[in-house]
């Protein structure tokens, strides 16, 4: 792993109070980074301060291993990062200027700002607009323009604020798979700030999970989502089954954990009477018709059917097995197995798809 | 209503029939009035966007002047100003007192807080980020400063119509220190107090009509530039 920047204990205070208080954290060279948590978590503010466009009153900031301790320092650091803000904010002269602006400030010369702007224009399939007053864009246009103004400049690091926010589904998803392949295709480092799971798992490879201006889990964006360490990361990254459980019995790491006095079986290394959270992501669990051989089985529960809510393309079906679960089914494996509301169904799951955090 | 019918006419004669003395004092408004307004628009525009996009203590206090500024009756200015380049002042060795200069150093006294007021609520207008986004393109911060007073063209030029709007039909400060001496100090405002006070109404009507024109015109331009700029 080769960090192209990190954050050591890092302080910002605002109007007296701490903003930021992050111990560490690592933006790998080559790979995206999501920092996700509610709003107020302070993720705009650690991306302005990464951006060196904030002073922090303590803690260091790395840039290719070297500290950021100089405004000199700072400034030539800006200049190999490009910021990507919530709103265009364009300016008010036409699409091309807009994306030649940032080359302009750099002393580029003119054949390499034409270069530069035409290329990024291309990536973002907005040649056309080229001409257009920035003012007459729709949102999504407007979007690919600021986008395309950070690309222009090559940075080494990109950092984007929620830069899919205000737009309407269509328009996400495609500047969503467009980003997704430039950011493959160029291998620019990015920072994201993000508030949706699903593009966190689009886009990103590592996560910081951010509460109240702290970073309080980072990895792997697979692992974050499999192994949340506590309930609040849990609940954020989508796990809609967290309930509390205890440790009955350790054969070798095997566990059976009691819930509501229901048993069921997970892997781990906890010891007997350890309170802890069993997290049952709602992909994880099957549905199927209730036989008679039932009981026997391990982990597979007799479970009521409570309520199904639509949505886009599954049915979100709440469930009751002794404790409260939610599973997702496609449309028609919900038709096939005829599926409503206080009808009878078996849940089954893996011991080895139980996720527990110690309580 | 005889009174303005005749008004008018005269108007219009003077007008048509390009009366030199009416057109010297034209001619003299607007150049002290269009000198007084672009002094007040460097100080304020400049000013204006330094406090906008500063912070530092007492910075409430200073908008709050900036504000009051902006209604300062022109008898008051006209009479500070008086104080100062009176003979025995503290710039009294300058000797303009009943000069153009004078004018036009009281009208732009009068004009820059509304430049600056108007300034300062234009950048402060722009959203928040812009000054971020400008500076991590690498914009140096006089660049910076450059492009948020660009962005804020169309306010800016209302500033400029208030400020000329403010000074042009302005008549306290500019009698008490221009002294309306006729060929010299003499102004379409001053004028028309002058032929009021003697009972030529017809000739002030004229001058009035004159001022309003002349308003109109300047307005009309600026508009239109203001209009052509939202319009793009």
């Amino acid at each position: 792993m080769n960090p192209i920047l990190t954050i050591q204990n890092l302080t910002l205070r605002r109007g007296g109070i701490t903003v930021l208080d992050v111990s560490e954290i690592n933006v790998e060279e080559g790979r995206v980074l999501a920092l996700i948590g509610p709003n107020g978590a302070g993720k705009s503010t650690l991306l302005l301060t990464m951006a060196g466009l904030l002073k922090p009153e303590r803690g260091t900031i790395y840039y290719k291993g070297s500290p950021v301790d100089t405004n000199a320092r700072r400034a030539q650091m800006r200049r190999s990062i490009s910021v990507v803000f919530q709103e265009p904010l364009l300016i008010n002269t036409s699409v091309y200027n807009n994306i030649a602006l940032g080359l302009k400030f750099r002393h580029f010369s003119k054949d390499e700002i034409k270069k530069n702007v035409d290329a990024a224009l291309d990536y973002f399939g907005i040649s056309f607009l080229a001409k257009r007053s920035a003012r007459t864009l729709s949102g999504g246009e407007a979007r690919r323009v600021s986008l395309a103004r950070a690309f222009a400049l090559k940075p080494e690091l990109i950092l984007m604020d929620e830069a899919f926010s205000s737009l309407d589904p269509p328009t996400r998803e495609t500047l969503i798979d467009d980003l997704r392949h430039i950011l493959g295709e160029t291998k620019i480092t990015a920072v994201l700030a993000l508030h949706d799971r699903e593009e966190t798992l689009r886009l990103a490879q590592d996560v910081a999970v951010m509460v109240d201006g702290k970073i309080i889990q980072s990895g792997a964006t697979t692992r974050i989502f499999s192994h949340p360490e506590s309930e609040f990361v849990a609940n954020f990254v989508g796990t809609e089954t967290i309930v509390p459980g205890v440790v009955k019995a350790n054969r070798a790491g095997h566990l059976e954990i009691s819930i509501n006095g229901i048993t069921i079986e997970a892997v781990g290394d906890f010891s007997v009477g350890d309170k802890v959270y069993c997290c049952l992501r709602p992909e994880i669990i099957t549905l199927s018709p209730v036989t008679p051989e039932l009981s026997s089985a391990r982990n597979v529960l007799k479970a009521k059917v409570l309520k199904i809510v639509r949505q886009a393309y599954l049915y979100k079906v709440f469930l009751d097995c002794g404790f409260p679960l939610v599973a997702y089914l496609t449309i028609p494996s919900c038709e096939d197995l005829g599926m409503c509301e206080q009808s009878f169904f078996a849940v089954s799951f893996k011991a080895t798809a139980v996720h527990l955090i110690r309580r | 209503m005889e009174l303005v019918v005749q008004g008018i006419i005269k108007a219009f004669e003077l007008l048509i029939s390009f009366d030199p003395e009416v057109m010297g004092i034209t001619w003299l408004s607007l150049k002290i009035s269009g000198t007084a307004t672009f002094i007040s628009l460097f100080i304020g525009v400049s000013t204006g966007t330094i406090v906008a996009l500063t912070n530092f203590p007492g910075r409430k206090l200073v908008v709050t002047l900036i504000n009051t500024g902006m209604g300062l009756p022109p008898v008051v200015v006209g009479l500070f100003v008086t104080i100062l380049i009176w003979r025995n002042g503290p710039l009294g060795f300058l000797d303009i007192l009943y000069t153009p200069y004078a004018m036009i150093i009281a009208q732009a006294i009068i004009a820059t807080p509304i430049v600056m007021g108007i300034s300062l609520a234009a950048i402060q207008n722009l959203p928040p980020n812009l000054r971020l986004q400008i500076l991590s393109l690498g914009a140096s911060r006089l660049q910076m400063v450059w492009i948020l007073v660009k962005e804020s063209k169309l306010p800016l030029l209302a500033a400029v119509m208030a400020g000329f709007g403010g000074v042009i039909s302005e008549v306290g400060a500019s009698i008490m220190v221009g002294g309306n001496i006729k060929g010299y100090s003499r102004v379409l405002t001053t004028a028309t107090v002058m032929e009021t006070g003697k009972g030529n109404f017809d000739i002030a009507i004229a001058l009035g009509i004159i001022l309003l024109l002349l308003a109109f015109m300047v307005n009309l331009f600026l508009t239109h530039v203001q209009q052509r700029q939202q319009q793009r």
